[in-house]
């Protein structure tokens, strides 16, 4: 009687591991699929041209994406110099001025509801403050949209980070009669920098790829421009754009996008963990 | 004192000038550092606020003609008419998150447990990064490869689909039509496949914060690793498994390219999931930058505004509950 | 120094010699000039009454030990004396702290206190840059030095915290990576590089082996040349090794303040044998 209980308890257990052994399985197999095919049709559309040449006119045997490569780089880089001083500032004042008192509190509540918003509202909510006032797409509305979308990340890792850093060495600092932005800036930044900058790439890993926000707020631009209020080339509209057209050589084109911003992508995921492995807070 | 043997080091009195007079410049930078670091604090929470009143704002034109209800309950989408409903976009993005929901989160569950509690130590790390690197891909290289690799293979499937649920009766009618490969079932798998990671480190996280007496115990009284996943971690975690399927409802709903790409993009319901229709956020990528007229921009805006409160809703319950899990793991320390 | 003292204890009523015995004590042979006089304190966190009523006072130029079981409210005292407690919006003081005649708890701006006043903590806090760096941090918050003078500096404080030898090859590395002695020996350099009159030590040793904290001890008796030290520590047989005055406290109030070979070898309180007996603590 025992024994047939024991039978059946380890049955259970002996298919559920192998049901999430599966699970687990179906994950890594979707995982080497999509990078599978993105490898395999990206090269087959790699092209010296592609780097060289700006986006041709519909109906040509041609290649290029230059302009939307320089775009996307000009567009990351706006993000990057609107979000790190904002997300910086803010974790900041979670992890040093507010603690855990009740508006810091409130503030992370809603940092993380930020931290999982829908790009697409985010490209709305920036078309409503600035597409539509000014009257038209402009570069440096994209550089917003996605500086909101990386500026919760930064907010978490920054507030977490700098928690770690232990009260001993903030007030070891104070101690020396530092005031608190020295402190701060020399002392606890510099003790959680590896922290910090792991958000920052893993921010810059979640908005290279965004797309959906980009379509309020860029749209995009066949020539090339660095006029960042004016609409602006840029890689992940022009995969949308090329990849649903009947034209052969632009579908190529965005398989080739795809798979370099796929590779970057990852890159910087990989360094952020590589990184975050490395952090080591000095209590 | 004077006849001490010790040498008096030189007394400043402390209310003079100090040794510099670096002193009144640190406390105006002290106090500029602490306004900018509020001011960036207040621009972090007023985001939120900002932007559910600025989508407000804008959609007011379709407001003012459809009204609420009658813009919901609409299932008339012409923009030559300038007559615009809600309703099957919301429907579609309801049913595709739904079937999402219905794949991704056993599997999630599974990925979660499995690298948790089941893998060993050598296997665990790098399948948790390859599930992890899932999150990394961007959207749209997922809707590419949804309609350009997955769709032909999944019209493959359809035909047997088709034959062996659609045989069956009552829900038969959802299984019906022809195998194009793209609709809804497939906008709702390559969801599921996007979400997954979300749920499963949320979950594997979670887990691993049970604390290892709890666990250890269960395991001394012979309890299997089924049992103890099951029996004892999930119920400690509950809120926050549950918190995290909320996190993953939240991208379901309000992802836009990868549905757009495999979805079909049909403004007509259908009752059948092996049929193309279009979510809210697939029908703004579409027809955004071709909406000519004002009110046709502000019933789009005004579609975002309904996505907004559905998905606001759900990442508020989803980070309350995750966070509720903290506050008791707080209350134990 | 002061003529009007309030109650409490005062070093000069122990010192004056009572009794016989107490003339071969060479710390009261001459009379001492005081450098800290805490008058009356009481200090709060939050509720908690954790310091009760406590007077005394530091002599210039000697070192000073609390001793006590843990949570007598001795690190509490010595955090007083730099108002460390400013930090925390929960803790709060009342009472006179007076250094050099002045009370520093009334004061406004509390970063010239604190050149003042150095501390150095339980644990190692090496700031996360370089041993030359961590010397600089203090000295560049309060003077602008060119390079040389600054290495000047740096090379001798680290000389007065005995650290120089060890590590004048590696100013450019990482204090991270020095021993947790070393980490502690150039935290000490680090306080003194701001020219300090006290230096607060809450204790130093007790994350140390035994090697690490005799050079400290050392360290102590060569710094009081200079400085004026005071030592919180739960180890009774260091503060009789290093110590030239001794306090006791007990749940917040200060049981007895001696001359510390007089307060190890015949204390007046049945309280403070108990504890230094190891009957208690």
């Amino acid at each position: 009687m025992m024994m047939s209980v024991y039978v059946r308890r380890r049955s259970v257990d002996v298919t559920s591991k192998i049901l999430m052994g599966a699970a687990t399985l179906v994950g890594v197999f979707f995982l080497f699929w999509i990078l599978w095919t993105t490898l395999r049709f990206g090269l087959a559309g790699m092209h010296w041209d592609l780097f060289i040449k700006d986006t041709p006119p519909p109906g040509t045997n041609a290649f290029g994406l230059r302009n939307a490569f320089v775009g996307s780089l000009i567009l990351l880089a706006v993000s990057l110099l609107i979000g790190i001083p904002v997300g910086l500032m803010g974790g900041t004042w979670l992890a040093e001025y507010g603690f855990r008192g009740p508006t810091a509190n409130a503030v992370r509540f809603i940092n993380d509801i930020m931290l999982s918003a829908p790009s697409i509202e985010i490209g709305l909510f920036v078309y409503a403050i600035m597409v539509a006032p000014m009257g038209h797409f402009s570069a440096l509305s994209g550089s917003v949209a996605l500086a909101i979308l990386m500026i919760p990340i930064i907010v978490r890792t920054t507030d977490e980070m700098l928690s770690l850093v232990g009260s001993d060495m903030r007030e070891a600092a104070i101690a020396l009669g530092a005031p608190a932005w020295v402190v701060i800036t020399k002392v606890t930044w510099k003790a959680a920098r590896a922290g910090i900058l792991t958000g920052i790439l893993i921010g810059l890993a979640r908005i290279t790829g965004e797309t959906a926000p980009l379509l309020f707020t860029v749209l995009n631009n066949q020539f090339f421009s660095g006029n960042l209020f004016h609409a602006m080339a840029n890689v992940p509209v022009v995969i949308f754009q090329f990849a649903l057209s009947p034209y052969a050589n632009w579908q190529q084109m965005a398989w080739a996008a795809a798979f370099i911003t796929i590779l970057f992508v990852l890159a910087l995921s990989l360094i952020a963990r590589w990184f975050l492995g490395k952090v080591q807070v000095p209590k | 004192m004077s006849g001490s043997d010790v040498v008096l080091p030189k007394i400043q009195p402390l209310s003079e000038k100090p040794k510099s007079a670096g002193i009144s410049w640190h406390l105006s930078a002290d106090f500029l550092f602490h306004k900018t670091a509020v001011f960036a604090a207040f621009l972090v929470a007023g985001a939120l606020f900002a932007t559910v009143i600025a989508i407000a704002y804008d959609s007011r034109t379709s407001i003012h003609v459809f009204g609420i209800w009658g813009f919901l309950k609409s299932s008339d989408w012409n923009p030559v008419t300038q007559t615009f409903g809600a309703f099957p976009f919301i429907i579609s993005t309801l049913i595709s998150s739904a079937i999402a929901m219905v794949l991704g989160v056993p599997v999630s569950f599974g990925v979660a447990v499995f690298i948790a509690e089941i893998a060993p130590a050598w296997i665990k790390k790098p399948v948790a990064t390859a599930i992890e690197l899932l999150a990394a891909i961007p959207s749209i290289v997922y809707g590419l490869w949804g309609l350009v690799v997955f769709a032909p293979v999944f019209a493959k499937i359809e035909p047997w689909i088709n034959d062996k649920l659609g045989a069956i009766p009552g829900i038969g009618l959802l299984f019906q039509g022809p195998p194009m490969g793209i609709g809804m079932l497939t906008a709702g798998i390559v969801l599921a496949i996007m979400i997954l990671p979300y749920m499963s480190s949320i979950m594997r996280d979670v887990f691993l914060i049970v604390p290892s007496s709890l666990r250890e115990s269960a395991y001394a009284m012979g309890a299997t690793t089924w049992e103890v996943a099951w029996n004892i971690i999930l119920p400690y975690t509950r809120s926050a498994v549950v918190g995290g399927i909320f996190l993953g409802l939240g991208r379901a709903l309000g992802e836009t390219m990868a549905v757009t790409f495999v979805i079909g993009n049909s403004n007509v319901l259908s009752a059948s999931l092996l049929m193309p229709g279009a979510t809210i956020p697939s029908v703004l990528a579409n027809e955004f930058a071709e909406a000519t007229t004002k009110l046709y921009v502000s019933s789009l805006i005004y579609l975002g505004l309904i996505l907004i409160a559905v998905t606001l809703a759900v990442r508020f319950c989803a980070v309350l509950l995750i966070r509720r899990l903290g506050r008791k793991e707080g209350a134990a320390a | 120094m002061s003529s009007d003292r309030p109650q409490g204890y005062s070093l000069a009523s122990v010192a004056v010699p009572a009794k016989s015995h107490d003339v071969a004590e060479p710390v009261v042979a001459c009379p001492l000039p005081v450098k800290i006089a805490a008058r009356n304190i009481n200090f709060y966190y939050g509720k908690f009454h954790a310091i009760k009523g406590v007077s005394l006072e530091i002599s210039q130029n000697r070192v000073t030990a609390f001793i006590g079981p843990s949570g007598c409210g001795k690190s509490t005292l010595l955090r007083v004396f730099n108002r460390m407690y400013d930090l925390y919006p929960g803790q709060r003081v009342e009472g006179e702290v007076i250094l050099d005649g002045e009370n520093i708890l009334t004061l406004k701006s509390i970063g010239p206190l604190r050149a003042r006043i150095g501390m150095v903590f339980q644990k190692p806090t090496p700031f996360p840059m370089s041993i030359y760096e961590n010397i600089a941090f203090g000295v560049r918050l309060y003077e602008k030095l060119p390079r040389s003078e600054m290495d000047d500096r740096v090379e001798h404080t680290l000389n007065k915290a005995g650290l120089w030898n060890e590590v004048k090859d590696k100013l450019s590395q990482s204090g991270l990576g020095l021993s947790g002695g070393q980490q502690q020996r150039l935290c000490i350099a680090r306080a003194l590089a701001v020219s300090p009159e006290v230096l607060l030590l809450d204790e130093p040793c007790s994350a140390l082996d035994p090697i690490s904290t005799a050079k400290i001890e050392e360290l102590l008796f060569e710094l009081k040349e200079n400085w004026t030290v005071v030592i919180v520590t739960h180890n009774m047989q260091q503060a009789a090794r290093s110590s030239d005055f001794t306090a006791f406290l007990l749940e917040g109030q200060l049981i007895e303040y001696q001359p510390t070979r007089k307060l190890f070898t015949t204390p007046s309180d049945p309280r403070t044998e108990a504890y230094i007996t190891g009957r208690f603590g």
